[in-house]
């Protein structure tokens, strides 16, 4: 439910993202895009150029700074200003500390000296190519003024919810307007029936005398082949329900568990288009697909500490950065400080597929070899806010893929032999898994 | 019709006026019901607002509730690690080579761990002349899981935190130092160049100190002679891949003859190769592995040992020796001496007769034979103990010379004869420290126990032989809090630095001359081609008393052969060795390759002499085998101990295993047999002894009860040298046919085929090939299937019932005469009922001296298998690899498929194996299930299950190619007892490619197929057994 007027910068951030998703290994830039779209107006006065400097700013020094949060590096909003201010340095200086920084600690800058020991002995990356211009245009960008962005966006997403609220109202208004007017209706239809007789009373006309007849449950009742097939009928279809019931004992599809820390695939893998196997490395290799340690989620949640997403009424901006804090407590991470606590905790997740011990299953044999999409047994991962189990994961259902599929033996000498002389052998072009052996007892229980 | 039959319902009735009758009429029962018990309290009942319907409610409800339950899945949760580290990926093995030195079993071994858990030990073939994995070593992984370990140190029994173990120690050795007492270090055998720089530096720092090395079995005698020829305290190594005529007199080689590893030399000439194979004598009392393979085994009794390798040594070098043996015997010794000396350099002799002259002669014998299998310069080093300084420091401590006893790797307690004067000598020190793994004998009765960890938690370095180093690497983080006995040497001596980088500095100093340590550390295991010059001291050497061998050792051998009456020959079995892994259940239940008994040992005695003992052996009605028992007295000590009558037993010896009769630190059912070490009077193998039956039977847990082939030669196919080099296959290795229109048809042929053959030659189609000439018998692949298969271990008692699980099994069979051609030349002259009544009677009876063949048998994976065929559920079936699959979870249990298979390999789950405290062993808590592989199912009670060919192992290889898109080559294709198999008996591949070796064995002349008049075109394959019986 997004705002009409909004729509259209929702979908310039998404675009954005992925651009720069694919520039830069590590995804950060969350913060400083909905600055940018906030901001846009706001021009400063000093010579260069914001929106440039933005750019340049996200694809070079986002990694290790941000404009009001001291991370790897200080915060750097204003920090030409500061700098003047407090240490009397000007623009030149910061030439030489971008271009060289370790230069100017060896040349025994004060100043230099100080940054590189209050930030543990790491220099700063050299950045020969930023012309002094580039440097003009990210200093123009660290210049502008701060603003308060998410409300909006956070106001905007309670004022849509507030729409929807009413319009549910209204639904159920009809619905009860019209059950008046049926309710008014019968009441009226059974007091002409009754004046009617009045009159037919008055006026002597003989009602016809209704003949007493068998009620139709004990006529039912008295007959005894109509029972016996209704007897059957019922036995029948108990055994139907019960056997649906029973065969769907132990599959759990549909199994949503509530998790110790609410990660929302919708956010990773949707949103922003975050690979499965980023995280999910093992499924390449191994038989599971590995549930992901604390120290990938940190790889970027070191820099992502904020959510600055879509929100609703029940996921506010709120609910999502208190997850990112428990995040930060499993990792022992003190995201004041910057640094490790050494105090981590392992996170409880609970587990959603449970295959049974007596089969086996092969997530690099599915994903490496066969290619398989992760969403093929899993569903629309990338749009589950939360992650629930979608496919059956029955026999009936592996089986019927392995018949059905095709073996993928493009460019893998393993399959060249085999798959010659088998697809001759059964007349096929292209063999299925089936045919390939893949339907045997052997191949997953042992 | 009425009828006016009248039925008997008791005697009494017969009785006219009988009392009970008419009690009976009236009422059912004749004693009155107790109802006052649970009713007579009206108090209660009354004030028990629970009413009999209210009752029924609950118990309905609370079915219903449960039943309901039932039905909801249990929640799963699921932990990642907060920082995984980089080499592990869940779900991948990874590998680590080590080494294993316990002080018994030396061998350079890989380690597999899954998610950071050791679970398997695997041969590492970068160092393959470090020895193979026998059967301990493969069953050894289970020892870090075992829940007896000591968990941390403790003093007194009650647990400390090391640094208080540091503080208390080091204050009173110091206080020892000051006063000049003496300190002890009584140890295993480490042969670990950086453990002997450590004790050689504690020497230095606290003076008076004196470290005796202790084999609880003991090769001093060995060590004697070496050391007084080469002036080394080592062994001398054998490569029998170099020897074409080997003469053993009473060596086990095969076993645990000076520290064993050799086998797999061994197995390679006993496989005929171009016409041309090993020949091999055995002169011994005991039937052992290695007289069972042996082409001639002559048995004859320990002190006519002593005499035959005199006369040996005469008949091969020359001088006259005195002594008398029997005609035939002293004829064998001619003929194999003259087989030495036409082999020339090709002969080797070897002997484990305890006896310093004895190994002097068999040094002597190899040297004039100039040996090629015979190494005095690359010399083993995994035997230094020392059996003279350790009977002196039992003397020492009885006369409380020595202050402090500090111990690592030994238990004289339990291994010691005169253990009560070691407790004795315990008490008199003023210090006493224990390091173990087990609150063992020893341990509980030292002061202070330092808890050790396993071999696969620690660091160390072995020179197993002179320039073949191997190294020691913790392959998971101690379980613990446990400390290895080098890095308590390191605190005592204040030195800081870490073990780990101890050896390293060690071994970059002495051992690498520059080669990479990381390198080593990777292959396990680091060859010097240049011979080092000994840095550090000898730690054994120094005054050390060695018993020089008199000038004519072979007379003096001769003249100390004296034999009066029974001869006890005391030996280690392939499952239990020395005894450390007492507690292990998989060696408990592994059964003895030569008599097939688990959970025991047991006197072995001839045939002859049981009987004249009155000693016997009998099956009991359940199909288990009982025995008597027997007073065994040596020197004053008795012992009563159960009676195995065993074929091929030497008339006058007996033989008794080590390794059993422990009480403290294992488990209950674990506490088997009697404990041999109380007759180890002096370190001699060999005792004086006198036997007398005793009252009572003892039950066996035998697995083998048939011990003859009945003539049914086709079963282990067996045939001589000469015949193999000179006549057709036809004649040794001829295929079964059967009659097809009055015409002899072989039944490998399709017309007689009852099924029509389905088309395997796509894909891969897996073979094993047994090779009965390389299988020394050895086990190493039940203990390897056992560890790699989950297979439970199910006790004593169900053993007896025949319910033992072993997935692969290595039948033993003895031959009824001579040999097993005049086995099969018996049945074919039985004519008529008369004869055959009674010569099958006496076929069921071993000959005196058998032969003996090994067969190793596990499902055979047959292309027409009959237990496919019954299975109502469709539960076993064919795939198209050729593995016969099992699906556990489709199994409802009929047994059928185990009636119907004609190998009878298939085991079915009579109870819950795991988790179930009637069987307590390792799969009964959480610490044992660690060594599970859960690549495969723990199956369940009420399931079939058998051997899979490894289908875990042949799918990740075939997964691994794919991955990596090529063709998997010749070898990849293993088996978990393929690759345990270091003699090379077996061979795992795809028949489909036609380049392979296990493609090539299956048009090997000597190729055939058990049982194959059956028709069941087996995927397993054997090749027949070839004996070299040419005499000189």
């Amino acid at each position: 439910m997004k705002k009409p007027y909004q729509s259209l910068e929702v979908n310039i951030t998404n675009n954005m993202k992925k651009v720069i998703h694919r520039k830069l290994s590590k995804n950060i830039l969350g913060l400083g895009l909905i600055i940018l779209l906030v901001f846009t107006a706001s021009l400063s006065a000093q010579e260069g150029d914001p929106a440039k400097g933005k750019s340049l700013f996200n694809a070079n020094c986002a990694a290790c700074h941000q404009l009001d949060k001291k991370m790897t590096g200080p915060a750097l909003r204003n920090v030409e200003a500061r700098l003047a201010d407090e240490q009397g340095l000007d623009r030149a200086w910061i030439y030489d500390w971008v271009h060289n920084s370790s230069g100017l600690i060896k040349s025994g800058d004060a100043y230099a000296n100080k940054v590189y020991n209050e930030y543990a002995g790491a220099a700063m990356t050299a950045f020969p190519q930023l012309s002094e211009k580039d440097i003009d245009d990210i200093l123009a960008y660290t210049a502008e003024v701060k603003k308060e962005a998410p409300t909006a966006v956070a106001a905007a997403g309670t004022g849509a919810e507030a729409g929807a609220t009413t319009g549910g109202v209204s639904n159920e208004l009809v619905l009860a307007a019209l059950a008046v007017l049926f309710a008014l209706l019968a009441v009226g239809l059974v007091l002409v029936n009754k004046t009617l007789r009045r009159f037919a009373e008055a006026q002597g006309v003989e009602l016809p005398e209704e003949t007493k007849r068998m009620p139709l449950w004990k006529a039912f009742v008295k007959n005894q082949f109509l029972m016996l097939v209704s007897a059957i009928f019922l036995l029948l279809a108990g055994a139907y329900f019960i056997y649906g019931y029973l065969m769907q004992v132990g599959i759990d599809q549909g199994y949503q568990p509530v998790q110790p820390i609410h990660f929302s695939h919708k956010i990773h893998a949707g949103d922003n288009g975050i690979d499965c196997k980023y995280c999910h490395s093992s499924a390449r290799v191994s038989k599971t697909s590995g549930i992901p340690s604390v120290n990938v989620c940190m790889n970027c949640h070191k820099s992502i500490y904020e959510y600055n997403g879509e929100t609703s009424a029940e996921y506010t901006k709120e609910f999502y950065d208190d997850q990112i804090k428990k995040l930060y407590a499993a990792a022992g991470w003190d995201d004041a400080n910057q640094k490790y606590t050494g105090d981590s905790q392992p996170v409880k997740w609970v587990r959603i597929h449970n295959l049974p011990d007596f089969v086996y299953f092969n997530h690099s044999q599915h994903v490496s070899v066969a290619g398989v999409e992760c969403q093929t047994c899993h569903g629309p991962v990338e749009t589950m806010e939360v992650m629930y189990q979608h496919a059956p994961l029955t026999m009936g259902w592996c089986i019927d893929c392995h018949r059905t599929t095709n073996v993928k033996v493009e460019d893998n000498a393993y399959y060249e032999k085999i798959h010659e002389e088998l697809s001759k052998k059964y007349g096929v072009e292209k063999l299925t898994a089936a045919q390939m052996g893949g339907l045997e007892c052997g191949k997953c229980h042992y | 019709m009425s009828s006016n039959k009248k039925y008997w319902k008791s005697v009494e009735e017969l009785n006219g006026n009988s009392s009970i009758v008419e009690t009976l009429k009236q009422n059912e029962f004749v004693s009155e019901i107790p109802t006052d018990e649970f009713l007579g309290d009206k108090n209660t009942l009354e004030s028990s607002s629970t009413t009999r319907r209210d009752f029924l409610k609950y118990v309905g409800f609370s079915t219903a509730a449960a039943s309901l339950a039932a039905c909801e899945g249990p929640v799963v949760k699921s932990i990642p690690y907060v920082v995984q580290p980089e080499e592990i990926i869940p779900g991948v093995a990874n590998y680590y080579a080590t080494t294993i030195a316990d002080g018994f079993d030396f061998a350079s071994v890989l380690v597999k761990t899954r998610e950071g858990r050791p679970i398997k030990i695997e041969n590492n073939t970068l160092a393959a002349t470090n020895g193979g994995a026998n059967a301990r070593v493969n069953a050894s992984v289970l020892g870090l899981y075992d829940s007896l370990r000591v968990q941390g140190p403790k003093k007194d029994g009650n647990a400390i935190s090391w640094g208080d173990f540091d503080a208390d120690t080091t204050k009173k050795l110091n206080e020892l130092k000051a006063a000049n007492k003496k300190i002890v270090l009584l140890t295993q055998t480490f042969a670990s160049p950086s453990t002997d720089k450590l004790i050689a530096s504690f020497k230095e720092t606290y003076g008076n100190v004196q470290h005796v090395v202790y084999d609880a079995v003991s090769e001093s005698a060995a060590l004697d002679a070496f050391q007084a020829k080469y002036g080394k305290r080592a062994l001398a190594g054998y490569d029998f891949s170099k020897a074409m005529t080997i003469v053993s007199v009473g060596a086990d080689f095969l076993g645990d003859w000076q520290g064993g590893g050799f086998d797999s030399g061994y197995a390679k000439n006993k496989v005929p190769n171009h016409g041309k194979m090993s020949r091999h004598i055995q002169f011994e009392s005991n039937m052992s592995l290695t007289g069972a393979n042996a082409d001639k085994r002559v048995p004859l009794t320990p002190s006519q040992q002593k005499v035959a390798l005199a006369k040996l040594y005469s008949y091969v070098v020359g001088g006259a020796v005195g002594g008398e043996l029997p005609a035939h015997i002293d004829e064998a010794v001619q003929k194999a001496a003259a087989q030495l000396k036409k082999a020339g350099s090709n002969g080797v002799v070897v002997t484990g007769i305890q006896d310093v002259n004895a190994q002097t002669v068999v040094l002597e014998i190899n040297e004039f034979l100039a040996s090629k299998a015979f190494d005095a310069k690359v010399a083993i080093k995994t035997r230094q103990g020392n059996a003279k300084e350790v009977a002196n420091l039992v003397a020492d401590m009885k006369a409380c010379k020595v202050a402090a006893i500090i111990m690592a790797g030994v238990n004289p307690l339990y291994t010691l004869p005169n253990a009560a004067d070691f407790a004795e000598g315990l008490k008199k020190t003023e210090l006493s420290v224990t390091f173990s793994m087990k609150e063992d004998e020893t341990a509980s009765e030292t002061q202070y126990i330092a808890a050790t960890p396993h071999y696969l938690e620690s660091w160390g370095d072995v020179e197993i032989k002179d320039g073949h180093y191997a190294l020691m690497q913790p392959t998971i983080r101690p379980l613990f809090d446990t400390r290895q006995f080098q890095e308590a040497l390191l605190i005592w001596t204040s030195n800081s630095v870490a073990y780990n980088d101890y050896i390293k500095e060690v071994w970059n100093a002495n051992i690498l001359n520059g080669a990479s340590f990381n390198q080593a550390l990777h292959d396990g295991q680091f060859v010097t081609t240049t011979v080092i010059i000994e840095t550090t001291v000898e730690a054994s050497t120094e005054n050390t008393e060695v018993e020089k061998p008199s000038n004519a050792a072979a007379s003096a051998l001769a003249a100390s052969a004296k034999g009066s009456g029974l001869e006890l020959a005391l030996y280690t079995k392939v499952g239990m060795g020395d005894g450390q892994q007492a507690n292990n259940p998989w060696l408990q239940e592994f059964p003895d390759p030569i008599t097939r008994t688990s959970w025991d040992n047991y006197l072995t005695v001839s045939k002859a002499d049981a009987e004249a003992l009155g000693l016997m052996n009998k099956h009991v009605a359940n199909g288990a085998l009982n025995g008597s028992y027997a007073k065994v007295t040596v020197n004053g000590t008795s012992l009563v101990v159960p009676v195995l009558i065993q074929p091929g037993q030497a008339k006058g010896s007996v033989g008794l295993s080590f390794g059993y009769g422990k009480t403290k630190g294992i488990k209950e059912e674990m506490q088997t047999g009697v404990n041999a070490y109380t007759l180890y009077h002096n370190f001699s193998n060999v005792q004086n002894v006198t036997v007398e039956a005793a009252a009572g039977e003892h039950e066996f847990a035998c697995v083998q009860l048939h011990n003859t082939l009945m003539g049914r030669g086709d079963i282990v196919k067996d045939t001589t040298l000469e015949i193999f080099n000179t006549k057709d296959k036809k004649y040794w290795n001829a295929i079964p046919v059967v009659s097809l229109n009055h015409e002899e048809t072989p039944v490998t042929s399709p017309e007689v085929d009852l099924w029509d053959e389905f088309d395997r030659s796509i894909g891969h189609h897996f073979n094993l090939s047994i090779d009965l000439n390389a299988c020394t018998g050895c086990g190493a692949c039940v203990i390897a299937c056992h560890a790699e298969n989950n297979v439970p271990v199910v006790g004593k008692t169900e053993v007896r019932r025949s319910r033992d699980m072993h997935w692969l099994r290595i039948d033993r069979y003895y031959s009824s005469e001579e040999s097993f051609a005049g086995d099969d030349e018996k049945k074919d002259n039985i004519s008529g009922l008369g004869s055959s009544l009674s010569e099958f009677g006496e076929m069921e009876h071993a000959s005196e001296n058998p032969q003996v063949a090994f067969q190793p048998v596990m499902c055979q994976h047959c292309n027409h298998a009959p237990c496919e065929t019954v299975c109502p559920v469709a539960a076993t079936s064919h795939g198209r690899q050729g593995q016969n699959h099992m699906a556990y979870n489709r199994c409802v249990g009929t047994r059928y498929c185990a009636n119907n298979c004609p190998y009878k390999v298939r085991r079915f789950n009579w109870f819950l194996y795991n988790g179930n405290d009637e069987f307590d062993y390792h799969m009964n808590d959480d610490l044992g299930r660690m060594v599970l592989n859960p690549d495969v199912v723990v199956r369940s009670r009420g399931v079939m299950e058998k051997c899979s060919m490894c289908i875990q192992m042949t799918q990740k290889t075939i997964l691994d190619a794919k991955r990596d898109g090529r063709v998997i080559k010749d070898g990849e294709f293993q088996t978990a007892c393929s690759a345990a198999c270091s003699s090379g008996a077996m061979t795992f591949g795809d028949i489909n490619d036609k380049e392979s070796k296990v493609a090539k064995l299956k048009e090997d002349n000597r190729m055939y197929h058990l049982l194959e008049h059956v028709g069941t075109k087996p995927n397993v394959m054997y090749q027949t057994k070839v004996r070299n019986t040419t005499e000189a």
